[in-house]
């Protein structure tokens, strides 16, 4: 019988916030002003990659490759071998994160291999964001991956093989927000 | 009665807290009370010593701007010159200069509402100039019809208007450092402002896309030059997320997100995104840069905070404050800002004697959601060496916590969401400098900066 009351204490709360959205919505019904996009143009708008992979172009890269753009393009800011300068320590750490001064690398502390990719095409150079080809991003992701030992010096990155790079700090996050959704 | 005699007895009578903190209806009094204690400060007391005209100049019965036709009207309305102080103060990266942040003068500003030229910036790679007639914004995904939306066509949407702040995630990060910062206050705690944002629910054109029912998250977009992204969940999309068009009641300014920016009340500022451009409905995170390798928490354990969106609740005393001089013992306002991503501000405590005692201040209405909220105390100070401080609760019951608390509850290392209380000592000169609880445990006092670290 108390199972009963609790049911239907829940139906009726059910029911209200149903209500209550169906008015919400009601009131603020927009124009309907979108216009239709095919995936040809959803492609080249959208150049988000997750870390299953989704996302990666075609193409691919090899460390040696990724060291000579490096040079050219990165060590500016990021330091040689990637050990950071007027830009983020890339690589090299030698303090652990739960040291005094710990030092958060890619291969450190990011949790996915994509990232760098993602971030890399997106946004570097800083001088000219966009411009490096879907060949030289995954040059440059390469290097940085070998520079931090996660890939050997032969490796080449393509959309199969980045994906695959395990990363040592991928269950080093506490996820807050599923831990309050959760309580 | 001597005045002194008057001002004894007033204060005893008026006294709430330790150390001369007094009733917050005292302002309010009219008559003997008010009259009778030294004349409340102005900010002229209050300020940074300034270079002053002589007196022997001014006669403020005649005076020359009463003697000829003013200035003509304005298209758009400037500061007075003699506000030229209150301006943000820029940091940015050495080698890029888009990269950087700028403060909001906290502690030269009165009121709630952040006038648009003062609201903090947090760019990656600059600001964008952005022609609208050329902007687009694309709702794709985990939907049943992607579309485009021109910004002619946003704004025949139906509109909503809310005041909220927004504080960047890494607000204040220099409270993590082992010495206590020596700069103004909205210097190293500005990176929070707060104002009217008015634009489309976002509910509204999600119900138009229409979600499919894998549809978990939301990676948004910006139309900059680092082409910033973040993931935020479904949940608060469609809760109060809303597309901002207007600032303040004008369009949004370029350096805040013109010609659209995505508000999302309360949660931490990265996720605001500026120049909004794409919206993608997926069924996960994508795990970008900025909310995995940035904008997460190393804890001392070495493990790290992820996805922690709503900003927690904090205050400030912003008068007086660091720099700020007291030129003479006597009646001051003690006045701040308190704010929390999870609601309401509940209430406000202010110690004028490092914590023995608190006292409860004056809220200035209204109080709202997810905004910056107002409050104010006056306070006796006796020119004897003082520390003052404020301590916020809001409506979830959540309180403050001191800086010992919370570093030894999340180590040093976390670099964002720093929230702890802010200690300001008055020395007996008057001079107000920022301090650290005393007890800490500080072996050293080596450190490595971390408050200009914007890459």
């Amino acid at each position: 019988m108390k199972k009963m009351k609790h049911k239907k204490i829940i139906l009726i709360s059910v029911l209200i916030a149903i209500g209550i959205d169906f008015l919400y919505a009601e009131s603020m019904q927009g124009p309907d002003l979108g216009h239709a996009i095919t995936p040809e143009e959803i492609a080249k708008w959208d150049i988000s990659v997750f870390p299953d992979g989704e996302g990666l172009p075609k193409g691919e890269g090899s460390v040696a490759q990724g060291e000579k753009i490096y040079q050219q393009k990165c060590i500016a800011c990021h330091g040689e071998n990637g050990l950071g300068s007027t830009a983020d320590q890339l690589a090299g750490a030698q303090m652990s994160l739960d040291s005094e001064y710990p030092e958060q690398t890619i291969g450190s502390y990011w949790p996915y291999a994509t990232t760098v990719f993602d971030v890399v095409r997106r946004s570097m150079p800083m001088t000219a964001p966009g411009s490096l080809s879907n060949d030289e991003v995954y040059s440059v992701t390469a290097y940085l991956l070998y520079l931090n030992h996660l890939i050997g010096k032969d490796d080449v990155m393509n959309a199969s093989t980045l994906p695959k790079v395990v990363m040592p700090n991928v269950d080093g996050f506490i996820n807050i927000y599923e831990e309050e959704q959760s309580k | 009665m001597t005045k002194d005699r008057v001002n004894d007895q007033v204060l005893e009578e008026n006294q709430v807290a330790g150390n001369g903190l007094l009733d917050r209806r005292l302002f309010l009094k009219k008559g003997l009370q008010f009259g009778a204690i030294t004349t409340l400060a102005t900010s002229t007391t209050l300020a940074t010593a300034k270079s002053e005209t002589p007196k022997t100049e001014i006669n403020p019965a005649d005076l020359p701007w009463m003697k000829t036709p003013g200035e003509p009207f304005s298209i758009y309305g400037m500061p007075s010159k003699h506000e030229d102080d209150v301006v943000r103060y820029p940091s940015p990266n050495q080698v890029v200069p888009g990269n950087g942040v700028s403060w909001t003068p906290l502690h030269k500003m009165e009121g709630t509402i952040t006038p648009n030229g003062l609201h903090y910036e947090r760019h990656h790679n600059g600001v964008p100039q952005i022609d609208p007639k050329k902007h687009r914004l694309l709702i794709h995904g985990l939907v049943k019809n992607d579309l485009t939306f021109s910004i002619d066509d946003l704004l025949r949407y139906p509109m909503q208007s809310k005041i909220c702040f927004i504080e960047c995630g890494g607000n204040s990060n220099a409270g993590w450092n082992k010495l206590p910062a020596q700069a103004e206050a909205g210097y190293f705690n500005g990176m929070v402002s707060c104002s009217e944002w008015t634009g489309v629910p976002l509910s509204v054109l999600l119900d138009e896309v229409g979600l499919r029912k894998k549809a978990k998250w939301i990676i948004a977009e910006g139309a900059d030059a680092f082409a910033m992204q973040m993931s935020i969940p479904i949940e608060k999309a469609l809760d109060d997320a809303f597309l901002a068009l207007y600032q303040n009641g004008e369009r949004i300014r370029p350096e805040n997100g013109y010609p659209l920016r995505l508000i999302v009340p309360g949660w931490e500022g990265v996720l605001n995104v500026k120049w909004l451009r794409r919206l993608k409905v997926t069924n996960r995170p994508v795990m970008a840069r900025n909310e995995t390798s940035k904008y997460t928490e190393l804890q001392a354990s070495g493990k790290a905070r992820i996805f922690t969106f709503p900003i927690e609740a904090k205050s400030l005393i912003t008068s007086p404050s660091a720099h700020m001089l007291l030129k003479e013992k006597g009646l001051y306002q003690i006045t701040g800002l308190a704010w929390s991503g999870r609601g309401k501000v509940s209430k406000v405590e202010v110690s004028a004697d490092a914590g023995k005692t608190w006292a409860e201040a004056e809220l200035q209405e209204p109080v709202l959601d997810r905004s910056l909220t107002r409050f104010r105390l006056p306070w006796h100070w006796n020119g004897k060496q003082s520390v003052i401080m404020s301590r916020v609760t809001d409506e979830t019951g959540y309180e403050q916590p001191e800086r010992n608390k919370l570093v030894k509850e999340r180590g040093r290392k976390g670099f964002f969401h720093y929230n702890a209380i802010t200690r300001w000592q008055v020395d007996t000169d008057g001079f107000v400098s920022h301090v650290y609880e005393k007890d800490e445990t500080q072996k050293d006092n080596s450190d490595i900066s971390i408050d200009s670290d914007w890459d």
